[in-house]
C-alpha cells in the first residue's frame, strides 16, 4: 500500500541527505519525494511517498524520528487530503495530429506551455488518476520528455500539521 | 569577553565538566590545540587517530561520562572513523571534535579536506560542521545533550580553521532547542502494568539483559527483577556485568557462542523479559525458532528497535531503570520451583567445557585470569576467539567491568579502549585479554600507554593465527585455510621491554601459573605472551541457519 509521509523537518543543511540517506542505507524505497520551506523558514516539509506494509511503515517511521532533524512525521494515508502533483511532458506533435492532442489537453484541463514544429510542451496538475490517464492517452503519439515534481499534499479542513511548532531560538543563560 | 572560536570551544569542554581530551594535532585544527594552553582539562597525545576514538570510547565505558576526542581534518579525520561506528554501535556517548579547512575552501578539494559529516551521518548519532563562529557555544551543548541522552552515541563537530579563529562575545547556553528530540524516558503506565501481569503468570521466565542495562545504571534493578520473580538472567555481549556472575540465576551469554543453558532456557521459556537489547543476529541466530513459547517483553529507549527483528507481544519504550522501577511494586515474589529445578538441571546437563591435554588452552589462561584477578578489576577484550572465550569464562559482579566492541566488532580496539579505561579508572586493575591479531592493528599506542605510565596487565592468547577467521573456515569453506597464519610476528615479550613493560611468554598451564600471582599483583605494566593450542575451537557454536539450541559442540 502506498503512504504519504508529510515530515516537517529543521531547514538545516544536509538534511536532505540526512533523510535520503537514510532510506538508501536501511533500504526503504521512495516512490517520490518533494521538499520546500513552509511558511516559517526555519522548517522545512517533506512530502514522501512510500510503498510497504504497515511494519515496513513502523520501522521507516522509528528510524525517521531517530533523525534530530525531523521534528514532526504524519502519515496522513487516512486522513482527508488534497494531493497534487505537477507534471511536464513533451510530446511529438506534428500538424497532423496536434488538434487532436490539444482536444485532449481541454478535456484534462491541462495547459500547453511551449510550442515547437514537432513537439507540445504540456502541463498538467492533479492526482495520481488523473494524471495517469493524461499519460495514457498521450503515449501513442510518442512522451520524448517527461518531468514529475512528485506528490505534494495537506489534510482537509481547518487542521494543520505545522500548528504550535515553535521556533528552535536559543535560550542564552 | 571576546575570545576566539577554539578558546569558547574549550571553555565549553570545561563547563561539560570534561577532565580528559584523547588527540592528535595538525594543521586545520591549529588554533584548538593553541586555546589548550590555557585549561586544566588534560590531553593524552596517541599515536594514530583511531587510538584516540577508542580511547574516548573506552574511558566512557568505564565512567559512563562523555568521551571526547580531537583531530585535524582530513585523514585525521577518517582515521577516527572505525572508533566512531564502534561507538555509535555500541551506544556510547562521545563527542569528536575535528578541524576543517577554512570555510572558503570548504568544496575545493583543499590539502587535508573531506567532507567528514558527509561521511559520519550514518555512523553518528547527530554532527554538526560549525559555519557560524556564533553557533559554537549551542552546537557544543546540544553536542552533549545528544550524545549522553536517550540512546547515547557518538555527535561529531566539524570546526573550520578560520571560524575557530573567529572571535565571538562567549556565553554558554543553559539550555538549547531541539525540537525534534524527546527521547522517551518513562515507561507507559498500561503496558507497565500489563507487563507485570505477565511476569507474576509467568512460570518459566528468562531475562534477557543487554548493554541498555549498564548504560541507564539499572543493575540493581534487574537483580531486584530477577529475584522476585525468580527468573534466570542471559546476557548479551554488552550485557555483562550488569548481573552477578555468581549468582545462582546467571546463565552467561546467549546465541551463538552463548552457553548451552542459556540457549536452552530461552527456547523453552514462557516469558522471555528483553531488557536493553535489541535481538541482533548473534543473539537471534534465527528468528523463526528464537524463544518460540515465549510471549516477549520488550524494554528499550530506543523505539526503533521494538519489532525491528523481532516481533514481540509487549513493548515498553523507556529508560530500562524508570520502567524496571515502576514494573517492581506490581510484582509479588514467586518461586517457580519446577521451572528452577529445570534450571539447575540443563545448568549442570551442559556446561562450558574444553579438553585439557597439557597443552595451554586458552579457556585455561582466563579460567585463571578470572580466578587471580582482583574484584573490581576491568577486563578489556579485542574481537575474536579470545573474546568469546572471555565472555564464557569471566565472571563480573559489577556493571562497566567488561570493555569489549559488541556491534562492530572492530579488531585493534582492545589496546586503545583499556588505555582510556585506565584513565577512567586509574586504581582500577585494568587486564587486556588480546589476540596477536588485534594487538597488531593497534600496537603503536604501547608508546601512548607507556608514556601516560598505564599499569596495563595485557595477556596476548597468541596463537600465530588469527584463530576466529580460521575457525569459520574449518566449518564454511571445508577447511580450506587461506590468509589465516601468521608467519611472522614480533616476539611480543620482547616488545614489551621496548616498551618499558615487563615482558614474559608462556607456554605451559605450569608456567602461566607460576607468574600469575605476581604479574597481577605488581605495580609494573606487563605483556604476558600466552602461546596458545592452535587449533583450539570457541564452542558451543550455533551454525548459520540454525537455532540457538540447536549449537554444536
Amino acid at each position: 500500500m502506498k503512504h504519504i509521509l508529510s515530515v516537517l523537518v529543521e531547514n538545516n543543511p544536509g538534511v536532505l541527505t540526512r533523510i535520503a540517506g537514510l532510506f538508501s542505507r536501511r533500504g526503504f524505497n521512495i516512490d517520490s519525494l518533494a521538499v520546500g520551506m513552509t511558511e516559517n523558514s526555519s522548517v522545512s516539509r517533506m512530502t514522501i511517498v512510500v510503498e510497504g506494509d504497515e511494519r515496513y511503515l513502523e520501522q521507516l517511521n522509528k528510524q525517521l524520528h531517530k533523525l534530530v532533524d525531523v521534528i514532526k512525521i504524519s502519515d496522513i494515508t487516512r486522513d482527508a487530503y488534497v494531493d497534487r502533483e505537477l507534471v511536464l511532458i513533451k510530446v511529438s506533435a506534428d500538424a497532423a495530429r496536434r488538434a487532436e492532442i490539444m482536444q485532449l489537453v481541454d478535456i484534462f484541463r491541462a495547459r500547453i506551455v511551449d510550442v515547437s514544429p514537432k513537439t507540445l510542451t504540456i502541463e498538467i496538475t492533479g492526482n495520481d488518476g488523473k494524471i495517469i490517464a493524461f499519460e495514457d492517452s498521450l503515449r501513442p503519439f510518442g512522451i520524448k520528455e517527461l518531468v514529475r515534481t512528485g506528490k505534494i499534499a495537506m489534510l482537509r479542513g481547518k487542521k494543520a500539521s505545522t500548528k504550535n511548532h515553535t521556533n528552535k531560538e536559543e535560550e542564552e543563560s | 569577553m571576546e575570545i576566539t572560536v577554539a578558546e569558547a570551544l574549550i571553555r565549553c569542554l570545561e563547563q561539560e565538566n570534561v577532565e580528559i581530551i584523547f588527540g592528535y594535532p595538525g594543521g586545520a585544527i591549529l588554533p584548538v590545540y593553541d586555546a589548550l594552553n590555557k585549561t586544566v582539562i588534560k590531553h593524552v597525545l596517541v599515536r594514530h587517530e583511531q587510538g584516540a576514538a577508542h580511547m574516548a570510547d573506552g574511558y566512557a565505558r568505564v565512567t559512563g561520562k562523555v568521551g571526547v576526542c580531537l583531530a585535524t581534518s582530513g585523514p585525521g579525520a577518517t582515521n577516527l572513523v572505525t572508533g566512531i561506528a564502534n561507538a555509535y554501535m555500541d551506544s556510547v556517548p562521545m563527542v569528536v571534535i575535528t578541524g576543517q579547512v577554512s570555510t572558503s575552501m570548504v568544496g575545493t578539494d583543499a590539502f587535508q579536506e573531506v567532507d567528514i559529516t558527509g561521511i559520519t551521518i550514518p555512523i553518528t548519532k547527530h554532527n554538526y560542521l560549525v559555519k557560524e563562529p556564533e553557533q559554537l557555544p549551542a552546537i557544543v551543548k546540544k553536542a552533549f545533550l545528544l550524545a549522553s541522552s536517550g540512546r547515547p552515541g557518538p555527535v561529531l563537530i566539524d570546526l573550520p580553521k578560520d571560524v575557530a579563529q573567529a572571535k565571538i562575545d562567549f556565553k554558554y547556553p543553559k539550555k538549547v532547542g531541539l525540537p525534534g528530540y524527546k527521547p522517551t524516558v518513562k515507561g507507559h503506565t498500561a503496558m507497565v502494568q500489563q507487563a507485570a501481569r505477565i511476569m507474576c503468570r509467568s512460570q518459566r521466565p528468562v531475562i534477557y539483559a543487554g548493554g541498555g542495562v549498564r548504560i541507564a545504571g539499572a543493575a540493581p534493578e534487574l537483580l531486584q527483577l530477577a529475584e522476585t520473580i525468580c527468573a534466570p538472567v542471559t546476557h548479551t555481549l554488552m550485557g555483562l556485568g550488569s548481573f552477578p556472575g555468581d549468582h545462582h540465576l546467571f546463565l552467561g551469554m546467549l546465541g551463538l557462542h552463548g552457553t548451552r543453558y542459556a540457549n536452552q532456557a530461552v527456547t523453552e521459556c514462557d516469558c522471555l523479559i528483553a531488557v536493553g537489547a535489541r535481538f541482533d543476529d548473534r543473539v537471534v541466530t534465527k528468528i523463526s525458532g528464537f524463544a518460540p513459547t515465549a510471549k516477549i517483553i520488550h524494554i528499550d529507549i530506543d523505539p526503533a528497535e521494538i519489532g525491528k527483528n523481532v516481533i514481540t507481544q509487549l513493548p515498553i519504550v523507556g529508560d530500562v531503570k524508570n520502567v524496571l522501577r515502576a514494573i517492581l511494586p506490581h510484582l509479588q515474589k514467586k518461586e517457580n520451583t519446577a521451572w528452577m529445578e529445570r534450571i539447575r538441571r540443563l545448568k549442570e546437563g551442559m556446561p562450558l567445557r574444553y579438553k585439557q591435554d597439557g597443552a595451554l588452552k586458552p579457556q585455561f589462561v582466563i579460567e585463571k585470569l578470572n580466578e587471580y584477578k582482583e574484584d573490581s578489576a576491568i577486563v578489556v577484550t579485542d574481537v575474536g576467539q579470545h573474546q568469546m572465550w572471555a565472555a564464557q569464562y569471566m565472571r563480573f559482579n559489577e556493571p562497566r567491568s567488561f570493555i569489549s566492541s559488541g556491534g562492530l566488532g572492530a579488531m585493534g580496539f582492545c589496546l586503545p579502549a583499556a588505555i582510556g579505561a585506565q584513565l577512567g579508572a586509574p586504581d582500577r586493575q585494568v587486564i587486556m585479554v588480546v589476540g596477536d591479531g588485534g594487538i597488531q592493528m593497534t600496537m603503536q599506542e604501547l608508546g601512548t600507554a607507556a608514556e601516560q605510565r598505564l599499569p596495563l596487565k595485557i595477556f596476548i592468547l597468541n596463537n600465530n593465527r588469527l584463530g576466529m577467521v580460521r575457525q569459520l573456515q574449518e566449518f564454511y569453506c571445508e577447511s580450506r585455510y587461506i590468509a589465516v597464519d601468521f608467519n611472522f610476528n614480533p616476539d611480543f615479550a620482547e616488545l614489551g621491554r621496548i616498551y618499558g613493560m615487563e615482558g614474559h611468554t608462556v607456554e605451559t598451564p605450569e608456567q602461566l601459573l607460576a607468574i600469575l600471582p605476581q604479574v597481577l599483583s605488581s605495580a609494573s605494566p606487563v605483556i604476558v605472551n600466552c602461546i596458545i593450542d592452535r587449533e583450539e575451537d570457541v564452542l558451543p557454536m550455533v551454525l548459520d541457519g540454525s537455532n540457538i539450541d540447536e549449537a554444536i559442540g
